[in-house]
């Protein structure tokens, strides 16, 4: 199956275009399609994990132009993780909104798939323009759906949104021009090689680029100067959107791990790993402040933002470390908190809608149509994104305070411990005003449809399952950590001539 | 002509990001067109600056421009074209939604504290 790796993005692209047809049709037939097709990605990224599981690097070279001369689309263990990690995130999320959310603006089913397709693309490129290109796609669907069904607030954050992802395109381009300039390629493997034996004169130039690139990444995954537009975005966004959003600022991590692994890793001789100090502080002051958001939010859908903040800056925390224990720990935790914290988006807006006009304010209010189901969701959810034991947050979280060494001890586990225990203040107190503090709940009112149930159980579901199955899981992170940090494999895969690469 | 080819596009660029810094959407749109006409000169020079160069491998030529940044900046060009309409739009749809032009609508947030 040598076409495989191109089918994460063929298929959305496709199944995007196909929702073009008759835009004013009935809803049904586009819904059945949607859910099929999201339905066959997971089917194919499982597939494609099988694939990388057996620790080969294979790579798929479009129009036949061999590396480092045409654009490559790269399967490695992390790539295969992160298309399996969205398809499921978004199946999730499109069974969420088949309840009716999809109705309330124009061809959301359509921008859905086109999302997907910019998302799958990032993570499965290996050229850097074809990752700036990938991101664009995925910006401009995001650009929509964010303000899918209209409304006051949401064009607002709309426009600041799009606004800054704009300059953030900008510097990213500036950053791929400096790049280019200095290595004279793209590839991001080829790129490698050449950053090590670079004319120390010009790695100045070099490192100026790297560092506006780390800025866009930054600004794409939330990192603390640039995390500004996020709670609101997020928060004003539509429930279904801002359950896919989760792996919007996963993505900005992806890149800094990918482009500071690969290119700027062990082999790039005196830039080797240079921006990681860099980062660890920034991540852990992430950590301190989402921390402080938690607590100050007036609206569960903005706390939970604020709780995606705290988890932004513990994945970077283990991407700073740099180790393969860290590196593992790090990729199991975002399995658990893309899950997981789309559930919560989901769930908060279930409650909003039951609870009528208290919507999803922490104020006490209406009861919820179906206090025992919800709130059973709620306890789940508030336990694993906190990190309590026995579910998959818990885990995640000692993986990672197990990786620290000696000297970063004090730091790392002070404040992230201190932000989980923020966080469990915050979904404590939000969840005993919300269920306990409520008034008489209204039997007429709005209840949970099937569809709805479905997502909500197959995200906030996943976390018992991360637990149950954390050996296996470890196990393959653990790989993907150790095949991350020996870029030597890529050169050798991709740039070797003798390795037949699928074309 | 290195000279003055940096000169503009540093001066585009400065200009670009003080209207992108202004309270209102239509400079703000006006700012962010500029900064992409300076990252698209910034883009295409990146290849160094060559006149008279052939872009395609030709017998006989000795002298070649590189083709990948005229590519690079073509795409870039397009992106940024879209991008540009659709804020133009955002910005309109902005204007009616709000019954302003501010980017930080003072009265919106005031509606908010009020409600929560």
């Amino acid at each position: 199956m040598q076409h495989l790796i191109i089918l994460p993005i063929l298929l959305p692209l496709f199944t995007g275009l196909a929702m073009l047809i008759k835009r004013d049709a009935t809803m049904q037939p586009r819904r059945t399609i949607g859910l099929v097709s999201t339905a066959l990605l997971v089917v194919i990224s499982i597939a494609l994990v099988v694939e990388s599981s057996h620790g080969q690097i294979s790579y798929y070279a479009l129009g036949d132009w061999q590396p480092p001369f045409g654009i490559i689309l790269m399967l490695d263990r992390l790539s295969a993780l992160m298309v399996c990690l969205t398809s499921v995130l978004a199946l999730g999320s499109l069974a969420y909104a088949c309840a009716g959310d999809d109705k309330k603006g124009s061809n959301f089913h359509g921008l859905f798939q086109l999302q997907l397709m910019g998302i799958n693309g990032a993570f499965l490129t290996g050229d850097m323009f074809n990752l700036f290109v990938f991101f664009e796609i995925l910006l401009i669907a995001s650009y929509s759906l964010l303000m899918h069904g209209g409304g006051k607030d949401r064009t607002q954050a709309g426009f600041h949104y799009v606004a800054l992802n704009l300059a953030g395109s900008a510097m990213f381009l500036i950053a791929l021009g400096v790049l280019y300039g200095t290595t004279g390629t793209l590839n991001m493997a080829d790129m490698g090689q050449r950053v090590a034996e670079l004319d120390p004169e010009r790695q100045g130039l070099l490192k100026a680029g790297a560092f506006l690139l780390l800025v866009v990444f930054g600004l794409k995954s939330a990192i603390l100067p640039l995390y500004f537009w996020l709670p609101r975005a997020y928060a004003s966004a539509p429930a279904p959107v801002a359950a896919l959003f989760a792996i919007m600022t996963k993505v900005g991590i992806y890149a800094i791990l990918r482009v500071y692994t690969l290119i700027f890793g062990d082999s790039a001789g005196d830039l080797a790993n240079f921006v990681q100090p860099w980062l660890w502080w920034f991540a852990l002051a992430t950590v301190a402040l989402g921390g402080i958001g938690v607590l100050s939010a007036r609206d569960l859908r903005t706390q939970v933002a604020y709780l995606i903040l705290i988890s932004v800056g513990t994945l970077l925390v283990g991407v700073s470390m740099d180790r393969v224990a860290s590196l593992s720990a790090l990729l199991y935790y975002m399995l658990h908190t893309t899950l997981v914290s789309g559930g919560l988006f989901l769930l908060a807006d279930a409650i909003a809608d039951q609870r009528g006009k208290a919507g999803a304010r922490i104020v006490p209010g209406r009861g919820v149509t179906q206090p025992a189901l919800l709130g059973l969701a709620y306890f789940v959810g508030a336990i694993t994104v906190v990190g309590l034991p026995p579910l998959s947050g818990a885990i995640g979280k000692a993986l990672l305070l197990n990786a620290a060494q000696p000297s970063e001890q004090p730091w790392l586990w002070s404040l992230l411990l201190l932000s989980s225990l923020a966080g469990l203040v915050a979904m404590g107190r939000s969840g005993s005003t919300i269920f306990w503090k409520a008034g008489k709940p209204d039997p007429e009112g709005p209840r949970l449809k099937p569809s709805m149930l479905a997502g909500l159980i197959l995200l906030l579901g996943a976390s018992p399952l991360l637990a149950i199955f954390a050996g296996p899981i470890t196990e393959f992170t653990q790989a993907s950590a150790t095949q991350l940090l020996d870029p030597g494999a890529y050169t050798q895969a991709i740039l070797a001539p003798t390795s037949g690469g699928d074309s | 002509m290195e000279a003055l080819f940096a000169t503009v596009t540093g001066f585009l660029a400065a200009s670009g990001l003080y209207l992108a810094l202004r309270g209102r959407t239509f400079p703000v749109v006006v700012g962010l067109t500029l900064l992409s006409y300076a990252v698209n000169l910034f883009l295409f020079s990146t290849g160094g600056l060559t006149t008279d160069g052939a872009a395609v491998i030709q017998d006989g030529k000795t002298h070649y421009a590189d083709p990948l940044p005229q590519a690079l900046v073509l795409t870039a060009i397009v992106i940024g074209f879209a991008m540009t309409a659709f804020s133009v739009i955002l910005a309109m749809r902005v204007r009616g939604d709000q019954g302003s032009d501010q980017v930080n609508d003072q009265r919106g947030d005031e509606a908010r504290e009020e409600k929560s």
